[in-house]
């Protein structure tokens, strides 16, 4: 399983990366992205939206299916990536680099309670 | 879970296994999209063994048809030609769709869908016992099934298989040559040319093997699914089922209503007439994916569901078929209720592309 170990988890398959400007990126894995297959739709949620941590925030659609993007933490949406909206391939292509939004957390220590690599790999092959 | 006789193949191959009515069959081995370009650009070929070839032998093979299905076999005038029918319950529901083929006037063969394969048999035996009708019904469990479509899918078939050029190369769509053992019909489910070929299990990986060899891309079910939405054909258990009939179906012209023939379902369609329309359905605006069972609205009223929806590899834009009240026509603007949004989707024929060429109206394409 690709799985960088910069980066920390949440068990329904989304990575979270800390940005310099404090904000924590988004997107999902690239297990997630290879049990979906070809993505055809990317929604991510617009800047400016407050979100709980755990609710259901943006989709993503393969041609196989749709699925929900989750917020990892509470805040505020800061950044959305608009260019997955004309090529959401690039999540297949690179899941690591295809991050969906940004969110300032209300909480900046809460990145770190999510589940580092080792743990989402135990948590995605159970 | 049961087991097609390539199966070992696509597991090398790297495909990922579905469990699809019981058999494991490939999704896809990389890329769905890729392989669904493939087929409409040059040649895929599809494991598709977990279908049924059911082979009906005996002097009343014809007139054991005639009643059985909703189209007429008394079509099928030359050796080799083929047809494809519905065969229904005598409430005019649809048991499972099919083809038939003619080769002798005591041999017919039919191939049915996987998911209905032991219904179909037991219902045909049972229908054979009622009328007394001299005809064995054979289940062909020994004999694998081979897709290849695709614009280039006869020429790689040849290359794979020189042997069997002579005998297929005249072959016109809808019909089939058998050779020795060897079934090659010129028929398929993406909306493409190519061959669909059963023969005996033990040689399965051979042809698929020869065919990848001469340049045939291994496609799974998931690109089967895409190609054959796109091509407007209908999936049994998902557009159609025994809870509908043909004429609802979009299937009215696989039905002869019009002879004096009486086949089983016959006097249930008559009385019902037809109720709903399957139309298609693409998607104008971004937003999502269309998907079976989302809502379809007319001037905020629902006027019917999607039965299949997907995204169109050739079209870059999602279409779905759906099955609507009757008056709504091609060309109408309807909404769908995707995922608790409202957008606007055209009314269109059930037919999207064919032989690779677009068919929906120019100013709607991407």
């Amino acid at each position: 399983m690709k799985l960088p170990h910069d980066l920390r988890y949440t068990e329904s398959h989304e990575w979270a990366r800390r940005e310099s400007d404090g904000s924590v990126s988004i997107g999902i894995t690239d297990h997630a992205q290879e049990q979906l297959g070809d993505i055809v739709f990317v929604e991510a949620p617009l800047p400016g939206r407050k979100v709980k941590a755990g609710e259901a925030v943006g989709v993503v659609e393969s041609v196989k299916a749709a699925s929900d993007i989750y917020a990892p933490l509470s805040g505020e949406i800061v950044a959305a990536n608009l260019e997955l909206a004309s090529a959401p391939e690039k999540v297949n292509q690179d899941a690591f680099a295809a991050w969906m939004y940004r969110i300032k957390p209300d909480d900046p220590a809460a990145v770190d309670r999510l589940l580092d690599a080792a743990a989402y790999e135990k948590s995605a092959s159970a | 879970m049961r087991k097609t006789p390539l199966n070992a193949w696509h597991r090398e191959a790297g495909a990922r296994m579905v469990d699809f009515g019981g058999w494991e069959m490939p999704l896809h081995y990389g890329s769905q999209v890729e392989e669904h370009h493939a087929v409409r650009r040059d040649a895929g070929v599809f494991d598709v063994s977990h279908m049924r070839v059911v082979d009906l032998r005996g002097s009343e093979a014809r007139a054991f048809l005639r009643r059985a299905l909703a189209n007429d076999v008394a079509r099928l005038a030359a050796p080799g030609k083929a047809l494809y029918s519905c065969m229904l319950d005598q409430h005019g529901g649809v048991l499972d769709d099919l083809i038939a083929y003619f080769f002798r006037e005591d041999f017919f063969r039919l191939v049915v869908n996987a998911s209905t394969a032991d219904k179909d048999l037991a219902w045909l035996r049972s229908l054979r016992e009622r009328w007394g009708s001299d005809v064995q019904v054979e289940s062909r469990d020994d004999l694998a099934l081979v897709a290849i479509q695709g614009p280039r899918a006869r020429e790689r078939f040849w290359q794979a298989m020189p042997e069997l050029r002579a005998a297929t190369e005249p072959l016109a769509p809808f019909s089939a040559a058998l050779v020795a053992d060897v079934m090659v019909a010129r028929t398929g489910y993406t909306g493409e040319d190519g061959f669909e070929v059963a023969l005996p299990a033990t040689r399965a990986a051979a042809l698929w093997k020869a065919l990848v060899a001469a340049g045939a891309r291994p496609c799974g079910l998931g690109a089967r699914d895409t190609l054959r939405l796109e091509a407007g054909m209908n999936l049994y258990g998902q557009d159609m089922d025994e809870n509908v009939t043909p004429l609802d179906a979009g299937l009215a012209w696989t039905v002869d209503l019009a002879s004096a023939r009486d086949f089983l379902g016959k006097e249930a369609l008559l009385a019902q007439g037809q109720r709903r329309e399957l139309l298609g359905l693409v998607l104008l605006e971004a937003g999502g994916v269309l998907r079976a069972h989302q809502e379809v609205l007319a001037d905020g009223r629902r006027v019917g569901e999607i039965t299949s929806g997907t995204y169109s590899p050739t079209l870059a834009r999602s279409i779905a078929l759906a099955r609507l009240e009757r008056g709504i026509a091609p060309g109408a603007t309807v909404q769908v209720d995707v995922r608790g949004k409202r957008l606007a989707a055209r009314v269109s024929k059930p037919s999207f592309v064919r032989r690779g060429q677009s068919l929906i109206p120019t100013e709607e394409a991407p």
